[in-house]
């Protein structure tokens, strides 16, 4: 029997499908892995491993019955624990939901049971996924594989840690100004934001609603492109669920990038990014034009203005979305209160953690009357700036390519104290999510210290496809994805 | 447009937080500066500029107003800080 723990989650599937690996054994493998080197890592919240185990034999006994348990058939997956998984804790690595179990499934997580997939356990993230780093994680922050002493990203860090380890063939993030992409580029792995409406939100803990987005964490693109084809498609549970034909993106990925126009915004090379990070890009888009992509410099004037939208309309919409968070129905309630409103107060002061706090009041100043034209308006306005910007872009090229963070990990502790250099390392994924588009980082170097650098692709909406088979050609000409951290050892 | 004190102890009433006199001050610093880098936004022309809310190609969608049986209020229930019976219990609304 192969190794479960060399394999990919494509090939998971596949030798699980044939009858030539037992799921059970590939949970087993990754389990006992996990068990041996989170501790060092610290990407998990909580492991399922009673679940995983049930999943997985479930999966072994449908094959033996000569069914097709489906396109993840036995591929354990991590779930970073903003995501509902019925009849397991959904913390948002929040005090606030500490003992908060879901009674419902989320859309993708349906969708990846009726797949065959196997649930690992629930990965950590800043709370409530705001933050670039899992330092705003209300119980530990994860490490990043390649230097124990650095972050992982965030705010999918747990899943991108999970992934680049090997610990999970596969994982889950959610990405509202760069939580997948950012922790992907960080950790050395594929990491996509589906466009806007492609992915169903319905069970995942909403932070910004005009910019969320669920999709894969992978060690390869064709891993990533197989969780999307599960996970995207219409859902009458989210509202903002699109109609939309889903192609197969597994068989476009071999498309190549000949004649493929590709465009840089120069406006995302800007001074100040780590002069390796911008040698990598300069050589990835090298590679792109060897394999007869089409390079031209293109221009996205509005760039400039995206860190601080995003930083009116995402803590706007988290104010109105942790409003729910009352102590009411579920979650932390204080003790301390004498009556109703010092119960709303104070439950919400004790459960939640410094950044979501200062979100929640940023937001709710940017809202409230007297500064709502000034805050809220006006970056709405300069939104539709941006997303014209994109628009115009997308008559010239098929597709735009910029580095995905413009420095490589930085250590813990490094900008914690200062939200707005945190919020800066945002600065090139923000774009993607306020015009809505489809967005890949892929590994593309590493750092005179071996820390990874991503690479990151924008798409037209809804051409996920063109996205992942241009991302596809460069790894297929590359080796960087190729390489794995170190076996983790106590610091 | 400078960020005050007596604007953090507005909004923060408004969003239903009680912040303690340290957590108020470290806002105060930290929102300033943050908000200092968003005024970048006050330049830019956007005269006949229309806002974006979100940018999903959307229409109101209809469907039939269809009673969907909920069976598992139990386990809403299990989640809840204090309850008596089916309810959640909280402290007194009306004094």
């Amino acid at each position: 029997m192969t190794d479960p723990l060399s394999l990919s989650a494509t090939g998971i599937a596949r030798e699980v499908n044939a009858g030539r690996l037992s799921a059970r054994q590939t949970a087993e493998a990754y389990l006992d892995r996990t068990k041996a080197w989170d501790p060092h890592i610290k990407a998990f919240l909580s492991l399922s491993e009673e679940g995983a185990l049930a999943q997985a034999t479930a999966v072994d006994n449908a094959v033996a019955r000569g069914e097709s348990p489906g396109l993840l058939a036995g591929v354990p997956i991590a779930i970073k624990d903003n995501l509902c998984v019925n009849g397991t804790r959904t913390t948002c690595a929040s005090k606030m939901l500490e003992n908060f179990t879901a009674n419902y499934d989320a859309t993708v997580i349906e969708r990846l049971r009726a797949a065959g997939a196997v649930f690992l356990g629930k990965t950590n993230l800043d709370e409530f996924a705001m933050g670039s780093s899992t330092e705003n994680s209300a119980f530990f922050t994860t490490k990043n594989p390649w230097d124990l002493t650095r972050i992982p990203g965030g705010s999918s860090g747990g899943s991108a840690a999970a992934v680049a380890s090997r610990m999970a063939p596969l994982a889950l993030g959610s990405d509202t100004g760069g939580s997948i992409r950012q922790p992907a580029a960080l950790c050395g792995v594929v990491g996509l934001k589906p466009t806007y409406g492609l992915v169903s939100r319905f069970g995942l803990v909403a932070f910004a609603s005009s910019l969320d987005q669920i999709g894969p964490l992978a060690s390869t693109v064709e891993d990533a492109a197989l969780l999307l084809q599960v996970i995207a498609g219409y859902d009458d549970r989210d509202s903002t669920s699109v109609h939309q034909p889903i192609p197969n993106y597994l068989q476009s990925l071999g498309t190549g990038v000949k004649g493929l126009r590709v465009g840089l915004p120069k406006e995302y090379f800007i001074e100040g990014m780590d002069p390796e990070v911008e040698r990598a890009v300069q050589d990835a888009v090298r590679v792109l034009e060897s394999l007869g992509a089409r390079v031209e410099e293109i221009s996205l004037p509005h760039t400039d203005a995206g860190l601080s939208v995003y930083y009116v309309l995402a803590p706007s919409e988290a104010s109105a979305n942790l409003a729910r968070f009352d102590g009411v129905r579920y979650g932390h309630r204080s003790q301390k209160a004498e009556n109703l409103l010092q119960q709303y107060e104070r439950s919400r002061d004790e459960g939640f953690g410094p950044e979501v706090k200062r979100r929640i009041i940023l937001g709710t100043y940017a809202l409230s009357s007297g500064y709502y034209d000034a805050y809220y308006l006006k970056a709405q306005k300069a939104r539709t700036l941006i997303k014209q910007d994109f628009d115009r872009a997308f008559e010239k090229v098929d597709i735009l390519v910029t580095p995905t963070s413009p420095t490589a990990a930085f250590r813990s502790g490094e900008k914690s104290d200062d939200p707005l250099q945190m919020y800066l390392s945002d600065v090139f994924t923000i774009s993607c999510n306020l015009a809505g588009l489809p967005g890949i980082s892929v590994p593309c170097g590493f750092t005179s210290s071996g820390l990874p650098i991503g690479l990151q692709l924008l798409g037209r909406p809804f051409d996920e496809e063109r996205v992942l088979s241009s991302a596809a050609a460069y790894e297929a000409a590359t080796a960087w994805g190729r390489r794995v951290p170190p076996v983790p050892v106590p610091s | 447009m400078e960020l005050t004190e007596k604007d953090v102890i507005h909004v923060a009433r408004l969003a239903r937080l009680a912040l303690t006199e340290e957590e108020r001050k470290t806002c105060l610093v930290q929102l300033g500066r943050v908000l200092g880098h968003i005024q970048k936004l006050s330049v830019l022309d956007t005269t006949d500029v229309l806002p974006t809310t979100h940018v999903a190609k959307l229409s109101n969608v209809w469907r039939e107003d269809e009673v969907r049986p909920f069976l598992n209020t139990e386990s809403i229930l299990a989640n809840a800080p204090d309850r008596e019976e089916i309810f959640f219990k909280v402290k007194k609304v009306i004094e």
